[in-house]
Parts: structure tokens; C-alpha cells; sequence
């Protein structure tokens, strides 16, 4: 018990006295993730739109495919973002293994999938003739899809939400293509791994109520997104 | 009606939409004066809908052509070009997740219209439609029959040329429904908008258009005058359609104390209620409050209405007969098994048809607002 305890009270002080360590780590953590939700937002919004609202032979496979990239596996994709930029490999040439690019690259791969798949339930949630009475009321092609992605803004949000509590909580493609390397690619997860490993647990601990924090602060707010009501 | 101008303002030639194979809408032609309305009846699945997208360009492919003033659209004007000389209305309100002005002015944005101008036409459109103070207040929290207002209030707002309204009372409560269409038909009319209305309400076509249209299978079945398709329908089909209860269409040429006489193919009915003289009503009869009788010297009774007619028709009807009479117009009346029977009621038999003068159902055309 006094393990706990002790930790617990030296991770408030570490957070209270905004330890250098623990606020680097956090920040990089932050814009790690944080690049790779925005450019899996802009890849995942306009590929999950232009997939719900196109008609074409095999439309239900391709969504059953994102569906399914939702849940990948974040190890399976450092493995295989690993094999792409290792020295022989096909990007290998870019040099950046074990580089926060390559975290960036790797994070990105896995949030996609959860906001293009919330996209694309989002925009298909839609009413049919909404799409009709933007038409109707003198809409080009492209300002209707602009007004139904602001339509399906709030559950737009909260797949964006979700893209970033996955990637900034996962610790498997981070080591693998990040390498953990101190002050430059150690992230909230991969500190957290390795303090714990070393029986530093009062960092770990500080480490992970962070991570705590940011995912309830999430989750809450996509669940207060997803109480909103609908207009008629 | 005189304001009907025989310019076609929309004309449609030999449409066609097929899907799979089936066909879903077969207009050989069809073309439509400015200012006129003109409304689509007919049962579900007809194919309103579809005509409506059609004409709207919001259902494609489709064979035919459209002509928008004499240009045809795609040749002589483009398709987005001709989309905003129109407006639909749906339904549903289909309304966006904002205010009920920024919906208002939804169709104004996308046309790039200044600020300025825009907010004059928004505030216009809202008071006309009763809704200037819930300006501010988010679609969502509307109630049906509001947020069915913002939607029309939000398709007048472009001042379309056309008006097409999908059903859009059919899921409003009948109360809701009536105070609605209290306050668009004298906008219809003040605006001179040519409008096509589809609804399976036929007293709602009554009350408003100039011409109606019964459909069925996707083709037209018939076309005219209320008073041609009410009076004469052309075929069993519309028959059956506009016919479950009798319905005529007559001028106002007496008024008593409460009561007013129609004149109907040359007859006169009396009816309760109250109308101009000179106005053309519609009298509703419904089969069961027509009365059958074989004695023809005159006994005394409290029904106002009494005609001599010949049967034309026969027909089982669940636990009842119906009874197509000829009057010198068409009255239909049921009537049950045991009296026919003692009756001894067959076709071509000369029969009186009896209805008491508050047994009919008034319906007053919008001619009073045509003043305006």
C-alpha cells in the first residue's frame, strides 16, 4: 500500500510543480497526436463523405473495410509502418524510423480508419432528403456536401475525438517506430511503459493520471456531443 | 382563375423513369401556365413524388425533356440555373441544425446574396409566416407544425418561380395542419407562385388549385378542372379516388337563413352553412347519409334535398351495397343488404335519393383571397 501511496503523493508533486520532464513528455505527446488526428481528419472527413454519399458496386465492402480499420491493431501497424521505413525498406530512403515523423506516420494510420468510419456513418445518418432539399435550394454539388458535413458537424467531432484518444493513448506503434528516445520521441505511453519497467512509479503514476485526464476529459465530451438532440 | 396566364411557365414532354426495368413515372406531356396550381392526387406510390423530383431535377436519370419558360433546360439553361427558379418543399421540414432565420436564409446564402438584402427577405419571410419571434431560437426546439412553417418560409425566401411541395401537411395534426394552410394559400395566391402540390388529401387539392391531377401507376390518369375530375371522372380508377364520398362542385345562386342552394349540373342543392353568392363550393356527401326510397309521391320529411335518379351500378361493399345513382350528376350511397332486398333495388331501377341539407360537407374554394 505504501508504494501507492507514495507514489500517488510524489506524482501530484511532480504535476503541481509542473516537473520539466513530465510537461515535455505531455507536449510531445500533444503534438504528436495531435498532427496525426488533423491529418487523419482531412483524409479521413473527405474520403468517409465522398464513400457515403457515392453509389458504386461494392460500396458496402469498402464501408465493412473501414469498419474493420477502426480496430486495427496499433502493434500490427508498427510492425508494417517498421518494415516500410527500415533502411531496405520501400520509404526507407526518407530516413525517418524512430523519428517523430514516423510516430506522426504511424498514428495517423490508425486514426484514420476511426474517423473515416465515423464519417461515413455520420454523413449516411443523415435524413436521404436532406441531401435533395439542399439541391432544391440551389446548391452546386460542392456546397451540398460542405452544408452535410456541417449538418453531421457534432458527430464529425466526436469521431475526431475518438481518433485522437485512440492514438494518444497507444503505446505499441509508438515504441516501435518512435524508438522512445529521451526528449525527443518518449510519449506520454512509452514513459509510462518504461518507468514502470525501472520501478519508477511515481513518475508512471504522474504520467498516467495525465493520460487519465485526457481521455476522461474526451470521452466526455464526446458524450455530451452524442446527448444533443437532432433538429426535426 | 383569370389570373392563370396561358404562357407555360413549365412544360414537360414525354417523360420517363425506369428503374429495373419497372416503369415509375410515364408523362407523355404536361406544361403548366404561371401563376396556375396545379395538384397531384392520388394514392401512394402513384408516383407524385417521383414526378415532383423529376420535374426538380433531383431524380436522375430520366428520359424526356423539360422546358423552363419555352428554354430547355440542359440545352438553352443549365440544370443548377433552372434548380433556382424553383423551391420544393418536402415532408419533412428537413430543416439545418441553426437558427430559424439562418434556415431562412439558407437558400439566399447559397446564392451568394448580401448580407443586407438577405436579412430584409428573411424578416419578411418570417413575419408573413407568423415566426418573427422565434427568429433566434434553434430548429431543433421547433414543433412540427413551426418547423413546417420555417420550411415554407425558407422556400418562398428565394421567391421561386415554381413552387413544389411534397406532401407537406401529411404529417402535421389535422388542427396544425389547417391553420397552415389558412396561411399559405393567401401567399400563394398574393405571390402569383405557380405551385404544384402533391397530397392524397383530396379536399386539400380542392380547396386549392386551379387544376387537378389524379395519378396512378406513374401516368396521369386524368387532368382538369376540379370541377371536370370531381364531376366527371374519367375512368374507375379516379372514380374510386375522388369518389368515396360524392363530391360536386357547384355555384352559390340562393342564400336562406343558414342554408345556401348550389346549382349542380342544372340542379339545385341545399346546403348548411354559409357562402357568397356566386362562389363555387364543393358539397361533400358521404354513401351513408344518403337515403334510398321507392315511394315517389312526396311524404313529408326534414331532408332538403331530394332528386329522382336511375341506378347505374351495383356493387358489394363488406357488410353494406354500394349504389352508383345518376341524378343528372354522379351520387353514390350505401345502403344494406336487407334493404335492398326489400327494396327490390337492381340497375337501371328509378329510384329517390333523399339528404338532409347539414348532412354535407362544405368545402369554400380560396376564391375569396383571389381579391388580393
Amino acid at each position: 500500500m505504501d508504494l501507492i501511496l507514495e507514489g500517488i503523493k510524489k506524482a501530484f508533486w511532480l504535476l503541481i510543480t509542473l516537473d520539466p520532464e513530465v510537461m515535455e513528455i505531455t507536449f510531445l505527446s500533444l503534438q504528436i497526436s495531435g498532427t496525426a488526428t488533423l491529418i487523419s481528419l482531412l483524409i479521413g472527413v473527405s474520403t468517409g463523405t465522398l464513400i457515403a454519399l457515392s453509389m458504386f458496386p461494392g460500396k458496402k465492402i469498402v464501408a465493412s473495410l473501414v469498419n474493420t480499420g477502426m480496430g486495427l491493431p496499433p502493434v500490427v501497424v508498427g510492425l508494417f509502418v517498421t518494415i516500410f521505413l527500415w533502411r531496405n525498406g520501400p520509404l526507407g530512403f526518407l530516413g525517418i524510423l524512430y523519428t517523430p515523423t514516423a510516430m506522426i506516420l504511424a498514428q495517423a494510420v490508425i486514426a484514420t480508419p476511426i474517423v473515416m468510419g465515423i464519417t461515413l456513418a455520420a454523413i449516411q445518418h443523415l435524413p436521404q432528403k436532406l441531401r435533395l432539399q439542399i439541391l432544391a435550394l440551389g446548391a452546386t454539388r460542392f456546397q451540398m456536401v460542405w452544408i452535410l458535413v456541417k449538418e453531421a458537424k457534432l458527430p464529425l467531432l466526436a469521431g475526431v475525438m475518438a481518433g485522437f484518444g485512440g492514438v494518444i493513448s497507444e503505446v505499441g506503434a509508438s515504441i516501435m517506430v518512435g524508438g522512445n528516445i529521451k526528449g525527443y520521441s518518449r510519449v506520454l505511453t512509452t514513459a509510462t511503459v518504461m518507468e514502470t519497467s525501472r520501478g519508477n512509479f511515481d513518475i508512471a503514476i504522474a504520467l498516467g493520471i495525465i493520460l487519465l485526464v485526457l481521455a476522461f476529459s474526451i470521452n466526455f465530451i464526446i458524450t455530451q456531443i452524442q446527448q444533443r438532440e437532432r433538429p426535426r | 382563375m383569370n389570373m392563370v396566364e396561358h404562357v407555360p411557365i413549365l412544360e414537360a414532354k414525354n417523360l420517363e423513369v425506369k428503374r429495373g426495368g419497372t416503369i415509375l413515372l410515364n408523362i407523355p406531356s404536361l406544361s403548366i401556365g404561371k401563376g396556375e396550381i396545379l395538384a397531384l392526387i392520388g394514392p401512394n406510390g402513384a408516383g407524385k413524388t417521383t414526378f415532383l423530383q423529376t420535374l426538380s431535377y433531383l431524380l436522375q436519370p430520366f428520359q424526356g425533356e423539360i422546358f423552363f419558360r419555352g428554354k430547355k433546360v440542359e440545352t438553352h439553361i443549365s440544370v443548377l440555373e433552372y434548380r433556382r427558379k424553383l423551391a420544393m418543399v418536402f415532408q419533412d421540414p428537413l430543416l439545418f441544425d441553426t437558427t430559424v432565420f439562418n434556415n431562412v436564409a439558407s437558400g439566399l446564402k447559397i446564392r451568394g446574396m448580401k448580407k443586407k438584402e438577405m436579412e430584409a427577405r428573411v424578416i419578411e419571410q418570417l413575419d408573413r409566416f407568423g415566426m418573427s419571434h422565434l427568429s433566434h431560437r434553434s430548429a431543433k426546439t421547433l414543433s412540427g407544425g413551426e418547423a413546417q412553417r420555417a420550411s415554407l418560409a425558407r422556400a418562398f425566401a428565394i421567391q421561386p418561380e415554381i413552387l413544389l411541395l411534397d406532401e407537406p401537411f401529411a404529417s402535421l395534426d389535422p388542427p396544425t395542419r389547417e391553420s397552415l394552410i389558412e396561411d399559405l394559400e393567401p401567399i400563394l395566391y398574393r405571390t402569383r407562385t405557380t405551385a404544384i402540390f402533391a397530397t392524397h388529401d383530396r379536399l386539400e387539392a380542392l380547396s386549392f388549385s386551379d387544376r387537378i391531377a389524379v395519378m396512378n401507376n406513374g401516368m396521369i390518369q386524368q387532368i382538369g378542372s376540379p370541377e371536370e375530375v370531381m364531376n366527371h371522372p374519367i375512368d374507375e380508377f379516379v372514380a374510386s379516388f375522388v369518389g368515396v364520398e360524392t363530391i360536386l362542385t357547384g355555384k352559390v345562386i340562393k342564400k336562406n337563413a343558414g342554408t345556401f342552394f348550389a346549382s349542380i349540373e342544372g340542379q339545385e342543392i341545399e346546403a348548411a352553412g354559409d357562402a357568397h353568392l356566386g362562389e363555387t363550393v364543393f358539397l361533400c356527401i358521404r354513401p351513408e347519409n344518403v337515403t334510398l326510397s321507392t315511394q315517389f309521391h312526396r311524404e313529408a320529411t326534414s331532408a332538403r334535398n331530394v332528386f329522382t335518379g336511375r341506378i347505374l351500378k351495383i356493387a358489394p361493399l363488406g357488410p353494406y351495397q354500394k349504389v352508383q345513382l345518376g341524378c343528372g350528376f354522379p351520387l353514390v350511397a350505401y345502403v344494406t343488404n336487407h334493404s335492398l332486398e326489400e327494396l327490390s333495388l337492381t340497375e337501371g331501377k328509378e329510384v329517390r335519393a333523399s339528404f338532409k341539407a347539414t348532412a354535407i360537407h362544405v368545402v369554400r374554394k380560396g376564391e375569396s383571397w383571389k381579391g388580393f
